[in-house]
């Protein structure tokens, strides 16, 4: 079975329909996505909908930190993304917020387990920045392989069966086999607002039969994005940003 | 000795293990069978059991993810992959005959025959390097040939592939690798410089042609830790009869500072097989080591094998081989200044590309052709001055120049064959828009352009007034036996 999985869309409706459009010519037989559907964004209305419809038709989906904010205003959040998700609380229907406020922190499927951020303590939304987090989010979780974003920078770590860790940072294109022998943590680059220093939209296709893992990266209407959010009024910087993927 | 695991008659997967051709201490290697291969295979099977070095098993996980991933005569064929949930295995492609190692006894080696084992090896590298993978074991054991004379390299278990996870890297704080062989930046943990297996390589030249290694063969760190900046006993010193051109070679690929060995195990080949072009430095003559007062400068200079970070593939594509067709009839002046723009333009972007200027001396199809012309003139000679002298304008570095004159009847198929056997990146060849004898015999370029395995530029001289008025046909350009390309 071949999976798509998407992480942290923050609302770029440009984005998401790229990287849609170039799953379904992957022949992609499932939807996965890791959370953080809003903020940063100008369409988080269109991108929610369009996750509840995927939801609809199979598609997995975690929540992530953005979200969760959206109906607990307590949530720990920088100035920016706060300015944002207060922005976006205005532009969902009730429909959309109680999808949202119904997401579990994560799920398991099969030998996967997907969440939002590290998995030993999900609702803390750690962040996987280095092999360390990564060894905490394996060993607190028996799931053989498992699939986080949050960062917005691809990585694949790998715990071998004496507890060594390794780190990689994936090629675009290039199909990574996920070894039986040991368990692996991939955190996938982000949809909606790159921050690896290339502004193409990343997904991740993972072929079950196989157990290989490809990073794809998807040139979408960088532009348009950007007009959107300076058009919302929102702080300038959400914009430039996709324009440098940073 | 643990008890065997597998017994000659066992089936997995659908291969039936017949005998065991090989026991080592990582991993036992069967012959085995299966009904729909008739090619021979071998199965090799790690062995997991209480004590068994956690390094074995890494090791095999990383050959289970590289090989399957390699193409080409270079490698053994993977045929199978069993996996740690179950039965870890790799089936493969049975290569026949022995390895380099069966010749030890016969050390030292012709020099011929040292350059050209050197250069099938170079050939192999320059392949799996290509396909983002540095070996880092080469050395005699992991090296066979196939009936068709093309080096295989075998055991990938200490490889580093530059698209997948390196396993290795961070399991172990030793370096990884066969003492006499290994790169000084391999001793550094150094795992992604292809130019490490040229070093490797450097070594089993030398020991080949020397008969002595060029490091010794201790294994302990402190013995292999002087490799980090002393330098070898030259060649020359050994062997008084020592050609000047394998010591350059051989040198050169021993550098300790990998910027300084050749870039590319293809640009390496291309020496290997032209011995004549290769440009002799001081290394060639020398019969000393290096002064006492630069060792020491190497002892505490940091700098020296600091991890190289560019891609493999990136560092691979900035040292391409470059070659020429050049055109030394009369009227292909206009032809010939054109290609000398275009390699300039290229060759200013690549600090590390050679160029490889080739003319095609032809050849009579059915008459016998002299050497000497009718003033008694060398014609090749003739040639290789003239292609240095179209050359010299571009300013390039001798060691990034050569020339070639090649004999054929068919001139585009000369320099096809050319590329090919010389793993030539990128062909530049001219293409004149009237002339008749492009008219009569078909043109060379378009053959090239259309069969050639590499990329090439077809380049056109400027536009003249003339052409514009006067259509080919009635244009044609003067007529000249020796003429290679249009």
């Amino acid at each position: 079975m071949r999976i798509a999985l998407f992480a942290d869309i923050h609302a770029n409706r440009q984005a998401f329909e790229a990287c849609l459009a170039q799953a379904r010519e992957f022949a992609a037989e499932r939807t996965v996505l890791l959370g953080d559907y809003v903020g940063y964004g100008a369409d988080p209305d269109w991108t929610v909908t369009t996750v509840m419809e995927l939801v609809d038709k199979g598609a997995i989906a975690v929540l992530g930190n953005h979200d969760s904010a959206i109906g607990n205003p307590r949530e720990q959040m920088n100035v920016e993304a706060r300015i944002a998700i207060d922005w976006t609380r205005g532009e969902l229907g009730a429909e959309q917020r109680r999808f949202l406020a119904g997401l579990p922190l994560d799920r398991v499927d099969g030998e996967r387990l997907y969440v939002h951020s590290e998995a030993s303590n999900p609702s803390a939304w750690i962040y996987v920045t280095s092999a360390y987090e990564a060894s905490r989010s394996l060993s607190f979780n028996p799931a053989q392989i498992t699939f986080c974003g949050h960062i917005h920078r691809p990585a694949i770590y790998s715990m071998s069966p004496t507890a060594k860790m390794t780190a990689f940072t994936p090629t675009t294109g290039a199909a990574v086999p996920l070894l039986q022998g040991r368990r692996w943590l991939a955190v996938l680059g982000s949809v909606g607002q790159p921050r690896d220093g290339n502004p193409a939209a990343c997904f991740a296709m993972f072929d079950t039969d196989k157990r290989e893992l490809t990073y794809c990266r998807v040139p979408y209407d960088v532009e348009q994005a950007v007009a959107a959010i300076r058009k919302k009024g929102l702080p300038r910087w959400l914009a430039d940003r996709l324009l440098v993927g940073q | 000795m643990a008890k065997p695991l597998h017994e000659p008659g066992l089936v997995l997967d659908g291969f039936r293990l017949e005998d065991v051709a090989h026991r080592g201490g990582m991993a036992a290697v069967w012959r085995v069978t299966r009904p729909d291969v008739t090619t021979p295979m071998l199965m090799k099977v790690p062995r997991i059991d209480e004590g068994t070095d956690p390094a074995a098993i890494v090791s095999f996980e990383m050959e289970q993810m590289i090989l399957p991933r390699l193409t080409g005569p270079h490698v053994p064929k993977c045929i199978a992959v069993g996996d740690f949930a179950r039965q870890p295995y790799i089936a493969l492609e049975c290569i026949p005959g022995k390895s380099l190692f069966a010749r030890l006894a016969e050390l030292p080696l012709p020099y011929e025959a040292v350059a050209e084992i050197g250069a099938k090896v170079a050939r192999a590298l320059d392949d799996i390097h290509r396909q983002h993978v540095v070996h880092l074991d080469v050395k005699p054991s992991n090296i066979m040939f196939r009936p068709s004379g093309d080096a295989v390299l075998i055991d990938f278990g200490l490889s580093h592939h530059d698209q997948l996870p390196d396993l290795m890297q961070e399991e172990f704080r030793v370096p990884l690798g066969t003492a006499p062989y290994m790169s000084p930046e391999q001793l550094r943990g150094v795992r992604n410089d292809p130019r490490s297996d040229l070093f490797a390589l450097g070594v089993l030249l030398y020991f080949f042609s020397t008969g002595t290694r060029p490091f010794g063969g201790r294994e302990t760190i402190r013995a292999m830790r002087r490799r980090l900046w002393r330098d070898p006993i030259p060649p020359r010193r050994l062997r008084p009869d020592y050609p000047p051109w394998l010591q350059e070679i051989v040198l050169r690929c021993l550098e300790i500072e990998p910027g300084y060995r050749y870039p590319t195990a293809a640009q390496l080949a291309f020496d290997l097989t032209h011995h004549d072009a290769v440009k002799l430095t001081a290394r060639s003559e020398k019969l000393k080591r290096d002064r006492f007062t630069t060792v020491l400068r190497r002892r505490f200079n940091k700098e020296l094998t600091r991890p190289s970070r560019t891609a493999l593939a990136t560092h691979i594509s900035s040292s391409p081989i470059i070659a020429v067709a050049i055109d030394l009839s009369e009227g292909s002046k206009a032809i010939n200044d054109a290609l000398r723009v275009t390699t300039d333009r290229i060759l200013a972007t690549l600090p590390s590309a050679r160029l490889a200027c080739v003319n095609v001396l032809k050849q009579g199809r059915i008459t016998i052709d002299f050497t000497l012309d009718e003033h008694g003139h060398n014609k090749q000679i003739d040639r290789l001055v003239a292609l240095r002298h179209w050359a010299a304008p571009i300013r390039l570095d001798e060691r990034r120049l050569t020339a070639h004159v090649l004999e054929a009847v068919d001139p585009a198929a000369a320099i096809l064959d050319f590329a090919k056997s010389n793993s030539i990146d990128h062909i530049l060849i001219g293409a004149r828009q009237n002339s008749l004898l492009r008219t009569l015999l078909g043109s060379v370029s378009a053959k090239v352009a259309a069969e050639a395995q590499c990329t090439v530029t077809v380049v056109r001289p400027p536009p003249t007034a003339d052409d514009d008025a006067a259509p080919a046909e009635k244009n044609p350009a003067p007529l000249s036996a020796a003429g290679g390309k249009r």
